[in-house]
């Protein structure tokens, strides 16, 4: 019986999969460019064989959002992270544009985060505030924050398109197997872990919800729900919150590990920084 | 003065004589009703942009009046149609007395 019901659970979601992509026009092609919403499952992600964007889950008006720079409301905050980035603060009188001439130059860097540096995780807010306490003498931006995400969607647009692809070999290994294992543990008072909605039941329903596979390769993301850009951590405090969990502190290091894990999961998608969700 | 207002417009740069073309405009500024309280039980003074206008050479296209219930960050799209080469000219009004504008310039192909 058991048996037959997963039989069953395992074709609904292949049928949804595919019904998502057959909504009407399921390629995202942003300004013309066409971004792959859709890959071969990384070797190491067991239960999954394609992994697929968020974008796919979303309804069609959502998705048209995404399509154009000028309809995507993350651009608001794009813009205020251009400012940001060229104003100088603190107290050795420089921005961050002091040092890096061309935001461009950052292309490249958002497929690869978090990555391991001397032995330790770090995630893309951390360089910036690295950066602001020792390079600038400036006071440190609130993780979640919206100077944070405005910067952090800034650096991540120059990447869009590029193929995600997180280490998790070498020193990442370990960060890698606590995410994995932060992934599959079960908590709260639901008792329910990310893989339960993320894994066993994508492209289902949960009440008015479309399960996605929890990708954040489209991370800042802007949604409709609160209008304003959500960073990655933000987002699993969120989700922490609704199996009612007591959420790990964002940016300590079990949400770090859990970023890198799923960031790997999605090794094959396409950077969409800053995506829009509902 | 309201903070962080900025225009943004989108305009195709060409067009062919008599075309109908599609004008996007969005301008960032918090459009704060009036009726909202801070924390302390007094009342957030109004401050919103009353009134966009969009001309094509001087000739105007589109005229709104744009009341407190309008949410933050007012978008506007709208079709126009372009007989001859020229200048989209933008204007918002806002509530503190400051107007700010944009253009694009079109040519026809």
């Amino acid at each position: 019986m058991e048996f037959k019901i997963l039989l069953t659970s395992a074709a609904f979601v292949a049928l949804s999969a595919l019904g998502a992509s057959a909504q009407g026009d399921a390629t995202l092609a942003v300004e013309g460019e066409t971004i792959l919403t859709s890959a071969a499952a990384p070797a190491f992600a067991d239960n999954l064989d394609t992994v697929y964007s968020g974008w796919l889950f979303r309804k069609l008006e959502t998705r048209a959002l995404q399509m154009d720079d000028f309809d995507n409301p993350a651009f608001v905050f794009v813009d205020q992270g251009i400012d940001l980035f060229e104003k100088v603060d603190g107290s050795e009188g420089k921005a961050c544009a002091s040092c890096h001439e061309d935001v461009e130059d950052f292309a490249g860097l958002r497929p690869s985060m978090p990555r391991v540096e001397d032995g330790t995780l770090v995630t893309m807010e951390n360089l910036v505030n690295d950066c602001r306490t020792e390079r600038m003498g400036a006071e440190p931006w609130k993780y979640t924050g919206g100077k944070m995400t405005a910067v952090t969607a800034l650096i991540g647009l120059q990447s869009r398109g590029m193929t995600v692809d997180v280490a998790v070999d070498g020193n990442a290994a370990p960060f890698f197997e606590r995410g994995k294992e932060l992934y599959y543990q079960r908590v709260g008072q639901l008792d329910m872990s990310c893989s339960n909605c993320h894994e066993d039941n994508y492209g289902t329903m949960i009440r008015a919800d479309h399960l996605s596979q929890g990708q954040i390769n489209g991370f800042p993301t802007y949604r409709l729900k609160n209008a304003k850009l959500n960073s990655a951590h933000a987002r699993f405090k969120g989700c922490m919150k609704n199996i009612r969990a007591t959420p790990f502190k964002v940016g300590g290091d079990e949400f770090k590990a859990l970023e890198l894990y799923l960031a790997s999961r999605g090794n094959g998608l396409s950077v969409e920084t800053p995506s829009v969700r509902n | 003065m309201a903070k962080g207002v900025k225009p943004r417009v989108k305009v195709p740069k060409t067009a062919a004589a008599g075309e109908v073309i599609t004008i996007k405009t969005l301008i960032s500024h918090k459009m704060e009703s009036g009726v909202r309280k801070d924390g302390d039980g007094n009342v957030i003074p109004r401050s919103i942009i009353n009134r966009f206008v969009a001309d094509f050479n001087g000739q105007n296209v589109i005229d709104v009046t744009l009341q407190p219930a309008i949410s933050t960050n007012p978008y506007f799209q709208f079709d126009a149609m372009v007989p001859e080469a020229g200048e989209f000219k933008f204007t918002w009004y806002d509530d503190d007395g400051s107007v700010y504008e944009t253009s694009k310039k079109i040519k026809i192909a």
